[in-house]
């Protein structure tokens, strides 16, 4: 069916609590988790990356991405909300 | 997933440290529809024309900056070179109150900049045309965020003289009248000027475009560079598979976000211009992925090389990701908003001369550099004409923005702030070509014009 695919990414330094923070408030907003990948990179840094469907969604995309930006503030982590479209654009031919 | 850890992290790692954005979303708006010969009314058109579409422009920017964490830093108007629209209300004190209108326009929106207070004279000037060069000063001096243009010489046309005679002088009482003679910075003098322009101060919207029209200007040197960092050792021509490979990437993000902002509007998807624009942010320099290539300091030789390269592939690698590409697409150079042309400037790593020739191969042209106020008009005339005639003769497009500064000489600096940045003044050859400028007169267009 039809989905909206939005990527959650978190970068920064490896901690406690991350995945339980961010899949806790996407709970609590109706917001499905479709795929998660996490990993800490050559360079050290810390990612994870939840793939969401916010087809139907309790929260609009912006408000989202604006409460996600308090929580990042709150882990100390960089957090972007992304569209699927712009990784498929930059991606793939 | 549809896409790997990696990529994800990449295009993380180029919006969160390397400072990629979308430079500016420009939309371009014809008016001259808005004509009336009621100059109040005539105002009023143009007032409402611009504030309501440039209004729209920034809810739905700021609405795309949300949905796919790109930053979109600048959003502007170009308009109609206002001498067309201005033929039958020939007087100065309307064109300065056409100006502030727009500037109105502009503030009332959000607009920082609006582009198109200018004239196409590549040939010859109308009555209007000259009017507006008189009252630039004033213009320029008096208002915030107008622009403004001239294309004094095309491939076709050749070079008019009559007018590059007119802009020492112009430039000089600009620059007297304005704070810190930042009018200047308002005002490019091109040839072979581009029609769908997104970036200031050149912006305009042509004569062959429709009534609206959405331009974008990408941006990424700071993406260029830590590429090129991570790859110290290859040869020329792996370093332009690998810029290639990321201009094309930061490309498509500027055509996804064009093409969306425009279908949101309502309005046509103009061109994406894949220009590599410097800010003097630390990290956002053109003259430092050149230093990351191997070059000491830009200006150094084998800067020319460099930024042929560079040039080659940023263009290679757009034209594969978009299929609107127009404007100047290239990469700019501007003195005063690169942290690593300032810093080259001032270790005596780079002169005029040395800029002049980097522009034969780089987008534009001489941009954004300060010179002594004493300088004559007419080596300020020449300094023009010697720069616009490498673009009519090589078919591409070269512009000036100069700024000579009352009071200051070589050595000196100059600060503007924000997006203009801080000109080290640049020192000018002191001998003069007074008697050939006299001369006035049109270069006759090359015969590389005559493809009939």
């Amino acid at each position: 069916m039809d989905k909206e695919l939005v990527f959650i990414t978190v970068i920064g330094k490896d901690r406690k609590g991350i995945v339980a923070t961010i899949s806790g408030f996407l709970y609590k907003n109706d917001i499905n988790i479709v795929d998660i990948s996490q990993r800490v990179m050559t360079d050290g840094y810390f990612v994870m990356t939840t793939m969401v469907d916010v087809k139907d969604a309790g929260i609009p995309m912006e408000e989202m991405a604006k409460q996600l930006d308090a929580i990042g503030d709150e882990l100390g982590m960089k957090i972007q909300v992304q569209h699927e479209n712009l990784f498929k654009m930059m991606h793939r031919v | 997933m549809s896409v790997t850890l990696e990529e994800i992290y990449e295009t993380a790692g180029m919006i969160l440290y390397q400072n990629l954005d979308i430079r500016t979303t420009t939309l371009g708006v014809n008016l001259k529809d808005c004509v009336d010969s009621d100059f109040e009314k005539f105002k009023e058109n143009v007032y409402t024309r611009i504030s309501s579409l440039a209004g729209r422009l920034v809810v739905e920017a700021k609405k795309l900056e949300r949905k796919y964490g790109v930053p979109i830093v600048n959003k502007r108007i170009s308009i109609t070179p206002v001498s067309l629209i201005m033929e039958t209300h020939c007087a100065a004190e309307k064109f300065l109150g056409m100006a502030q209108t727009l500037d109105r326009a502009a503030r009332d929106a959000g607009i920082d900049f609006i582009g198109g207070f200018g004239a196409l004279v590549q040939k010859g000037m109308t009555r209007s045309d000259r009017m507006l060069i008189d009252v630039l000063p004033e213009v320029l001096s008096k208002t915030e965020r107008v622009c403004s243009f001239l294309n004094v010489g095309s491939t076709v046309a050749g070079l008019n003289l009559d007018a590059v005679n007119l802009l020492g002088a112009m430039l000089k009482r600009t620059a007297e009248i304005s704070e810190n003679a930042v009018g200047c910075a308002k005002f490019v003098v091109f040839a072979n000027a581009p029609e769908d322009n997104p970036f200031m101060a050149g912006a305009f919207h042509g004569v062959g475009e429709g009534d609206v029209a959405l331009n974008i200007g990408i941006s990424g040197p700071g993406v260029v560079k830590s590429v090129v960092e991570k790859n110290r050792d290859c040869d020329l021509t792996k370093l332009s598979e690998i810029i290639k490979r990321t201009v094309f990437k930061i490309t498509r993000a500027g055509e996804l976000i064009g093409r969306e902002l425009a279908a949101a509007l309502d309005i046509p998807f103009g061109i994406v211009d894949i220009s590599l624009a410097s800010t003097t942010a630390a990290g956002d320099s053109v003259a430092n992925v050149m230093e990351a290539f191997g070059i000491e300091k830009i200006g150094a030789h084998g800067s020319t090389l460099a930024v042929a390269l560079l040039m080659n592939a940023v263009k290679k690698g757009g034209a594969m990701a978009s299929g609107n590409v127009g404007g100047l697409s290239g990469t700019f150079i501007p003195v005063s908003e690169d942290s690593g042309m300032i810093a080259a400037v001032e270790a005596g790593a780079l002169g005029l001369d040395k800029l002049e020739a980097l522009t034969a191969v780089c987008s534009v042209g001489l941009d954004m550099f300060a010179i002594p106020g004493d300088v004559p008009e007419e080596t300020i005339n020449a300094i023009i004409a010697d720069e616009l005639v490498i673009g009519i003769i090589n078919n591409k497009t070269t512009g000036v923005r100069v700024i000579p500064v009352p009071g200051k000489k070589a050595g000196d600096r100059v600060v503007f702030g924000g997006l203009l940045g801080t000109a080290p003044v640049m020192a000018v050859n002191p001998f003069s070509a007074k008697e050939f400028m006299r001369r006035g007169g049109r270069l006759p267009a090359p015969i590389t014009s005559m493809r009939n």
